[in-house]
């Protein structure tokens, strides 16, 4: 085959920025698999070969065990919030034709904020001391939000007691807050992308308006939900602004994540190799959702 | 057509906006070693040169830190100040990073020091967080020249040599003082209830019991971050164990199955039991602030939070609020001391020695301390600069046994400290002795 002007000139502007990658990507998440292999726990680097000591010391570690509880749960909720009340209020924006953009606008609005301004406000809102609970207490209640450190359904497991953590629900509610615009934008796109034709055919087919979505349209949108899944599974994986802003490691590590371990442990405790180890562990998660869905889109694409 | 040109003028865009980028980062490095030696006008720029220049007399100096809150950075301007009077021909960089009560200094320091760019000195607290780590590591000068050139030796208790000593050699200079078992209290409160300050841990309980009953939050603790419960912690071990076992207890003399330590993780068990409920929502300030509103009887901290009280709060020494020693250890006193040493590859280190030298002495420690509201490190210092506070507790430094603090680094190693946060972050909620013990135990095996 022989090589165009036009394709030579596109190599030729790629090259630079495939270059940077390869390096400033790719070569530092090979270093990381290296220096998670190896026996910089000190300020000292040390790259004599451990194997997969980092990695069995993590499985076994309280704080690690937690930090794997608290991100299923975390995701769990997270993607099945923003999935049901994004396409709730989709769904009600659609009913009103009128003011579709004005509300679209005010829903997407939480996510110009960053992450740490987030956590910030709901640190306040939710404190037991100062926020809701002033409002909450005119009905009795007082719930301790992220400072509570029951387990919700516990069983032991390991050497945590397995369960969701009720502090957890909290730092959700703040995510959810954020992220759900994102969501709700997305299925805007999607219903508006649906022909009229479909409605009408479906309508004079005798179906309800109940069938309808749930026979036409729903199905229509499972792309949609797809990519809100993927998307929504890289960012509460990843977590660590939020959590780091909000509420720290919490009591009894009841809400850290991998993000904030690898941080301290790290950084504050100089143990470069174990940091390491949770940095790939943490690629690995996420690879799990990303794979699937590149290999997929791949299929559709060609 | 038009499309495929406007395509290609994007992507030369991109092009330029690469490279600019790339030359940005070389342009300012150059502004930097221009800034660096303003007062050479050398004509010829070879970087060797430069090099070859700036470790000759007249250089500069780059003091690297985490002082950027408000009293620790006007103290250290203040302190470059009287340095540049002295030396007007070498230049200062202050190089102080933000963020994370030193975390990410320490991050940014570490990355520098592996890379064979050390900055001229910087700040380390004295004990495990300089022994254990960078001069373990090979990559400080001894100083002992130093402190003999300048007489040094004996103007610095001798406990606190120790702590900046590795092998007989010493590493550092201590600029500052603060002390970590200091509980503050809110007077009102303390009367209201007819309570006299504790000076044992068992009057201290009887203390938190009394003002249970009447319905006052004994104990106010904002443990966010974990090292404040930490800090409780320590200040019981060393009153159970006592100043000379607590250092055996971090030199591996003392194991961590002494009864001792059981009675202490006990002991601690018992306080947790009188603070306040949010204490996971909480940081220190937070936790202060209770104490100051009167809704709270009193806090551990480290002495910086008098700053807190009388600056932030409005509170007045002696009026409003009231402190005193640890319960148990008014004998002694817990030791945090700032730091600066001389790391090896330095390229003026003769430059270097002439900060040290300031930072050291009488007028250098005089002008710093009092801004940053911590006490001189030096046994002669003039108390007459200092407020009530300050010389109450200068004069309890040089009369008290002294003890590294675990909490903040310099009892033990970096690495050690933050597994025993976890442990200890654990403990406030779990409260299972042999657990906590066990894991101490652990943990010290490992290291």
């Amino acid at each position: 085959m022989k090589i165009t002007r036009d394709q030579l000139m596109a190599l030729l502007f790629l090259a630079p920025s495939f270059l940077l990658l390869i390096i400033f990507v790719y070569g530092f998440i090979g270093w990381t698999g290296w220096v998670s292999l190896s026996n910089w726990n000190t300020l000292v680097p040390d790259m004599s070969f451990a194997g997969l000591k980092n990695y069995i010391y993590l499985f076994g570690d309280y704080r690690f065990q937690a930090d794997l509880r608290n991100t299923v749960f975390f995701t769990i909720l997270f993607i099945g919030f923003v999935i049901i009340l994004g396409l709730g209020l989709a769904i009600l924006l659609d009913q009103t034709k009128k003011a579709n953009a004005l509300f679209r606008n005010i829903f997407l609005f939480p996510m110009a904020l960053s992450f740490v301004v987030t956590g910030v406000v709901w640190q306040w809102l939710l404190n037991p001391s100062t926020g809701f609970n002033q409002f909450l207490q005119v009905f009795g209640i007082q719930p301790k939000w992220y400072t509570d450190t029951n387990i919700l359904a516990g069983f032991q497991w390991e050497s945590i007691e397995f369960g969701l953590p009720v502090a957890m629900i909290a730092v959700v509610i703040a995510a959810v807050w954020q992220m759900t615009g994102f969501s709700l934008a997305m299925y805007v796109a999607g219903l508006t992308g649906i022909p009229e034709e479909l409605r009408e055919a479906a309508r004079i087919d005798g179906a309800s308006e109940l069938q309808i979505y749930r026979k036409v349209i729903l199905p229509m949108l499972t792309p949609i939900t797809m990519s809100v899944v993927i998307i929504m599974a890289h960012i509460s994986l990843k977590i660590f602004d939020l959590i780091y802003a909000m509420t720290g490691s919490g009591a009894n590590f009841v809400t850290d994540v991998p993000g904030v371990y690898m941080f301290e442990t790290t950084f504050r405790g100089n143990y470069y190799a174990n940091g390491a180890a949770i940095a790939i562990i943490m690629l690995l998660l996420v690879a799990v959702f990303i794979v699937p869905y590149l290999i997929n889109s791949r299929r559709g694409a060609s | 057509m038009l499309k495929k040109s406007l395509a290609f003028l994007f992507m030369f865009i991109l092009m330029i906006a690469l490279v600019a980028c790339g030359g940005d980062e070389e342009t300012t490095d150059d502004t930097d070693s221009t800034d660096d030696q303003t007062e050479d006008t050398s004509d010829d720029a070879t970087s060797e040169e430069e090099e070859a220049e700036s470790s000759g007399d007249g250089g500069s100096v780059e003091i690297f830190s985490w002082w950027t809150g408000a009293g620790e950075e006007d103290g250290l301007l203040a302190l470059i100040d009287l340095f540049e009077e002295k030396h007007p021909d070498i230049a200062v960089e202050n190089a102080a990073v933000a963020g994370g009560a030193g975390t990410n200094a320490k991050a940014v320091l570490a990355t520098r020091m592996q890379g064979d760019d050390p900055p001229s000195t910087f700040q380390v607290h004295g004990g495990a967080e300089l022994n254990e780590s960078w001069v373990a590591a090979d990559k400080m000068e001894p100083l002992n020249d130093f402190y003999e050139e300048y007489d040094l030796m004996d103007k610095f208790p001798e406990e606190l040599i120790d702590m900046v000593s590795k092998d007989g050699d010493i590493y550092s200079v201590p600029v500052n003082i603060h002390r970590g078992n200091v509980m503050f209290y809110n007077k009102a409160v303390f009367e209201e209830n007819g309570i006299e300050e504790p000076t044992t841990l068992d009057e201290f309980v009887d203390v938190l019991g009394q003002l249970d009953e009447a319905g006052v939050t004994p104990l106010a603790m904002g443990d966010k971050e974990a090292w404040t419960a930490t800090q409780i912690f320590e200040n019981v071990l060393l009153a159970t164990l006592g100043p000379d076992d607590y250092r055996a207890l971090w030199a591996g003399e003392v194991g961590f199955d002494d009864d001792r330590v059981r009675e202490a993780a006990e002991k601690f068990q018992t306080i947790l039991g009188y603070v306040n409920e949010d204490h996971a929502s909480r940081n220190w300030q937070d936790a202060s602030q209770l104490v100051g509103e009167g809704e709270a009887a009193m806090t551990n901290m480290g002495d910086w939070a008098k700053g807190y009280f009388s600056n932030d709060l409005d509170l007045e020494t002696n009026v409003d609020f009231g402190y005193f020693a640890f319960p148990g250890t008014t004998e002694d006193f817990m030791v945090i001391t700032d730091t600066f040493g001389l790391p090896k590859g330095v390229e003026n280190p003769d430059t270097v020695k002439e900060f040290l030298n300031v930072l050291g002495s009488v007028e250098g420690q005089d002008t710093f301390n009092p801004l940053k509201g911590s006490i001189p490190a030096r046994v002669d210092a003039d108390p007459s600069k200092y407020d009530e506070y300050g010389t109450d507790t200068m004069e309890d430094f040089q009369n008290s046994n002294l003890a590294p603090s675990l909490a903040h680094g310099s009892a033990a190693s970096e690495g050690y400290l933050t597994k025993i946060n976890q442990e200890v972050n654990i403990f406030v909620t779990q409260q299972d002795v042999d657990q906590f013990i066990e894991k101490l135990q652990q943990i010290a095996g490992e290291l």
